[in-house]
């Protein structure tokens, strides 16, 4: 039972970050309907800043800021050079290009940083652990995770529906001559909203990099997890990536976790291998299963 | 004669040229390169199929690839080993018989894959067919039976009646051959009436439906037969190393076989022969120079997408991308 | 009274609170240009699509040559012979104008799945199309690039399309949108032909056009047809005159 919980909260911790990835991607793709691959390199980019001005600075904080402004920096120099090219170009192009950003961005970080894995040493505030209601003990620093995830879930629901910018950018979904028309600067626009996915993929980036290690190639399973989010989801909607998240990442880890145990009566000694197959492909099934009821997604509105 | 077909063929004949020389000048090494791009060219003509005429774009066309792999892998370790496969039946080391079952099951996970996928369209398909490549990816590491993470090697090339697999030239041939079988086969599917739907389904689906011609079978045909190419291109590919990995399915191997045949250009029928040759060029050439040489790959491939969206062959031809 | 070879009965369709087609009946009878005519965003192009299985009606039915047809999708209905001519031309731009002739021709044939046999060798799609072509006033023209047809020549295109379906109806959405003059004159004449190969139903805003070819019209306003009749008695109607030929006078 306890183990249960604990595995409820990794997948919740798990499926935070997948949001907070698949937000970025969708609200991307909503607003300038562009797919960006690259979107990895941008959580490895955080990952990296952070990493490198805690172990310059000694301080784990400034190293959080550092990804965030990293990434959000990165993100808009690679939308004002290359990205804003792709707005009009076909989904075949956007892919090849992004693809190429990678191969770049993961190369380059190799360069400067080496092959070899960096780790992160958390700051005594956000060690250890704490007991919870249930005689569960949970890392402090997964549970920060979880908050973080959902006050950014907040935030996103307060920008984009409280905001002039949210206003701005659900009126570029909707007609992007219309807001041009309205002398609002759509390349600026543009911009900031892929600064904005950027910086929040970085600071994933960062906080997923503490828990586990920081390395080249980070960023590309999360990226096709957050792809698998957003199908399920629906493009576009920040509200199905927040749903999708959370249940790919529950799936996930619950089905990594208890596959095995569940399957150790039926086939005894072979249930360990099967269930680990079987759990690795979990959540590719939960997305066929979506595809096969509701093609668009759960809230996806166009098909 | 056209242009274009002329260009095809010289291609391919430079192709088989270069390894000609490469042989009469001993430097096996550079035949062993030719059978390689002949290899992944064949992959590229089968994605080519699907996104080049079709306007598919898939981004996991490597679980087609791997498929074809796998198959071979584990028919020639189960052959080795005298174990029998599922129902009795026995592995082989023959590529006769390899080939159409490697071709087979990838065909029947491009119906699967294809038939979930091809009700999505546009991004979606994207994510969808990148997301189902890796799955099997996923299945691959995690199953320990065969390989798992590390991959599964056999000892000895599968064999060909008459033929002396293991020598460098014979076995380019035979890959050679196959590359110009899938050439003969696409121009004839792209000429003939299906051909002419599945075009037309790429160009303006409305109209296509409006004149009686439901595009999803269509789609799904041609994403069939793409993925059976692919198959054997991964058979040969898992030959030409005696080792197939999850590596052979990851979506880095997808955004490869894409890009012979952007390198190349879409819809072009030699295109992916001279992608392949950029890349692998690239490859052997920068390579030695720079650890990071898929890093210049990309900006190369970056100018390419921004500047020449037509590739090689349209550079060449002077001509657009087709469609 | 001949059976009609189209005929709508009571079709509804709505989006959110906005009723696009509210209770529509109409037929298209045998040999007759019946036009459909009304202001913007009465609903016509809603209506054609609703024939045709491109958007499904809330209720109501459409049967055609005698049968039910709503449970068939849009190339089903092609294949039994209804025939259709887009607002803004829709063609296969990269295709050749024999190419674009062919594809329908094969639609209307059903045999899709052939893989071997070179298209343009296969005389039983190229002959057909060949006579479309004849037919709609394209001949000499088959090897250009539909791409680089003029806007008429498009035009002319769609039409030996439609005719390659072996149409038993035409819908033909604005055919004279976008011509000039004499453009408008020669497909006025094209039309005129066609009639008498299946009957036309015709949404057509160029007046002219419309009096000169149509033997009924229907007038749609708001989603629902306020009158049918012969062009005299349409003319004639003050429903009519206030409601849509108004604007024009």
């Amino acid at each position: 039972m306890t183990l249960l919980i604990e595995q409820a909260l990794n997948g919740l911790q798990y499926g935070m970050m997948l949001f907070v990835m698949a937000a970025g991607l969708t609200l991307i793709f909503g607003v300038m309907g562009l797919i960006n691959l690259a979107h990895g390199s941008l959580y490895m980019v955080g990952a990296f800043a952070c990493a490198a001005v805690a172990a310059a600075t000694g301080s784990y904080w400034l190293g959080l800021v550092a990804s965030l402004i990293a990434a959000a920096f990165v993100g808009a120099l690679v939308e004002r050079l290359v990205i804003r090219r792709l707005y009009t170009r076909d989904h075949l192009d956007q892919v090849l290009a992004t693809f190429a950003l990678i191969l770049i961005f993961s190369e380059g970080t190799r360069w400067l940083f080496g092959s070899f894995p960096l780790y992160l040493s958390l700051p005594p505030a956000l060690a250890g652990a704490v007991s919870l209601p249930g005689g569960v003990t949970y890392p402090v620093f997964r549970l920060v995770i979880i908050a973080v995830g959902a006050l950014i879930a907040l935030g996103l629901w307060l920008l984009i529906g409280r905001t002039r910018l949210g206003i701005r950018i659900r009126a570029g979904e909707a007609d992007r001559e219309m807001i041009s028309a309205l002398g609002v600067d759509i390349g600026a626009l543009y911009t900031a909203v892929f600064a904005l996915g950027a910086a929040l993929a970085g600071m994933a980036g960062a906080l997923v990099g503490t828990l586990q290690s920081v390395q080249v190639g980070m960023g590309e399973p999360v990226l096709i997890l957050a792809f698998v989010t957003v199908v399920i989801g629906g493009i576009g909607s920040i509200k199905g990536a927040f749903i999708g998240a959370l249940l790919v990442g529950i799936t996930d880890t619950l089905g990594k976790a208890l596959l095995p145990v569940l399957l150790q009566p039926v086939l005894g000694a072979g249930a360990g291998p099967v269930g680990a197959a079987l759990a690795s492909v979990l959540i590719y099934l939960l997305m066929a299963v979506v595809l096969i009821w509701r093609p668009q997604g759960l809230y996806g509105a166009r098909a | 004669m056209r242009r274009e077909a002329i260009l095809d063929i010289a291609i391919f004949a430079l192709l088989v040229l270069f390894a000609l020389v490469a042989f009469a000048t001993g430097q096996n090494f550079a035949v062993t390169i030719a059978t390689k791009i002949a290899i992944l060219a064949l992959a590229g003509v089968g994605l080519n199929l699907a996104l080049g005429y079709g306007g598919l774009v898939s981004f996991g066309h490597a679980a087609f690839f791997g498929i074809g792999g796998y198959v071979t892998a584990i028919l020639a370790s189960h052959a080795a080993n005298y174990e029998p496969l599922a129902f009795g039946l026995p592995g082989t080391t023959q590529m006769l018989v390899i080939w159409p079952v490697a071709m087979i099951v990838a065909g029947i996970a491009g119906l699967v894959i294809g038939a979930l996928s091809l009700g999505t369209s546009g991004v979606y398909f994207i994510m969808v067919t990148l997301a189902f490549a890796q799955m099997l990816y996923y299945l691959a590491v995690s199953w320990p039976a065969y390989g798992g993470e590390d991959g599964l090697s056999f000892y000895v090339r599968n064999s060909f009646p008459g033929v002396n697999t293991l020598a460098p030239v014979p076995f380019f041939a035979i890959c050679a051959s196959l590359l110009a079988l899938a050439l003969l086969v696409s121009a004839c599917l792209t000429r003939s009436r299906f051909g002419l739907a599945l075009q037309a389904t790429r160009q303006n689906p409305m109209r296509t439906t409006a004149t009686g011609i439901r595009p999803f079978p269509v789609r799904l045909v041609a994403f069939v037969i793409s993925a059976m190419i692919c198959g054997l291109a991964g058979s040969l590919y898992a030959d030409l190393n005696r080792f197939v990995s999850p590596a052979s399915m990851s979506w880095h191997m997808s955004g490869e076989i894409m890009v012979f045949v952007i390198l190349g250009g879409v819809g072009r029928l030699a295109g992916p022969i001279a992608g392949a040759a950029v890349f692998i060029a690239l490859e052997q050439l920068l390579g030695p120079v720079s650890d990071y040489w898929l890093g210049l790959v990309g900006v190369l491939l970056l100018l390419i997408v921004l500047f020449a969206p037509g590739g090689i062959t349209g550079l060449i031809l002077r001509e657009k991308r087709h469609g | 009274m001949a059976e009609p070879i189209l005929e709508l009965t009571d079709l509804r369709k709505s989006f959110g609170a906005l009723k696009a087609t509210d209770g529509v009946s109409l037929t298209l009878l045998p040999g007759e240009i019946h036009a459909l005519i009304g202001p913007n965003g009465a609903g016509k192009s809603t209506l054609i699509k609703q024939i045709v299985g491109e958007i499904r009606p809330d209720s109501g039915t459409v049967r055609f040559m005698g049968q039910g047809i709503d449970a068939l999708d849009v190339a089903a209905r092609a294949r039994l012979g209804l025939a259709r001519s887009f607002q803004v031309s829709q063609v296969i731009p990269d295709f050749t104008v024999l190419q674009n002739v062919m594809l329908a021709v094969m639609g209307a044939q059903g045999r899709v799945f052939r893989f071997l046999r070179p298209a343009l060798r296969d005389p039983g799609l190229t002959e057909p199309a060949a006579q479309h072509l004849e037919a709609a006033g394209l001949a000499g023209r088959e090897g250009v690039k539909a791409a680089a047809l003029s806007h008429g020549e498009r035009r002319k295109l769609e039409i030996a399309m439609a005719l390659a379906l072996q149409p038993r109806a035409f819908l033909l959405d604005e055919p004279m949108a976008g011509m000039g003059l004499e453009g408008a004159q020669q497909l006025t004449t094209l039309l005129s032909d066609l009639r008498a190969k299946a009957p036309i139903l015709l949404v057509e805003h160029d007046m002219d056009a419309v009096f000169a070819l149509a033997d009924r019209i229907s007038v749609l306003v708001y989603g629902r047809l306020i009158a049918t009749g012969t062009v005299a008695e349409i003319r004639a109607n003050p429903e009519v005159q206030r409601s849509y030929l108004g604007e024009e006078a």
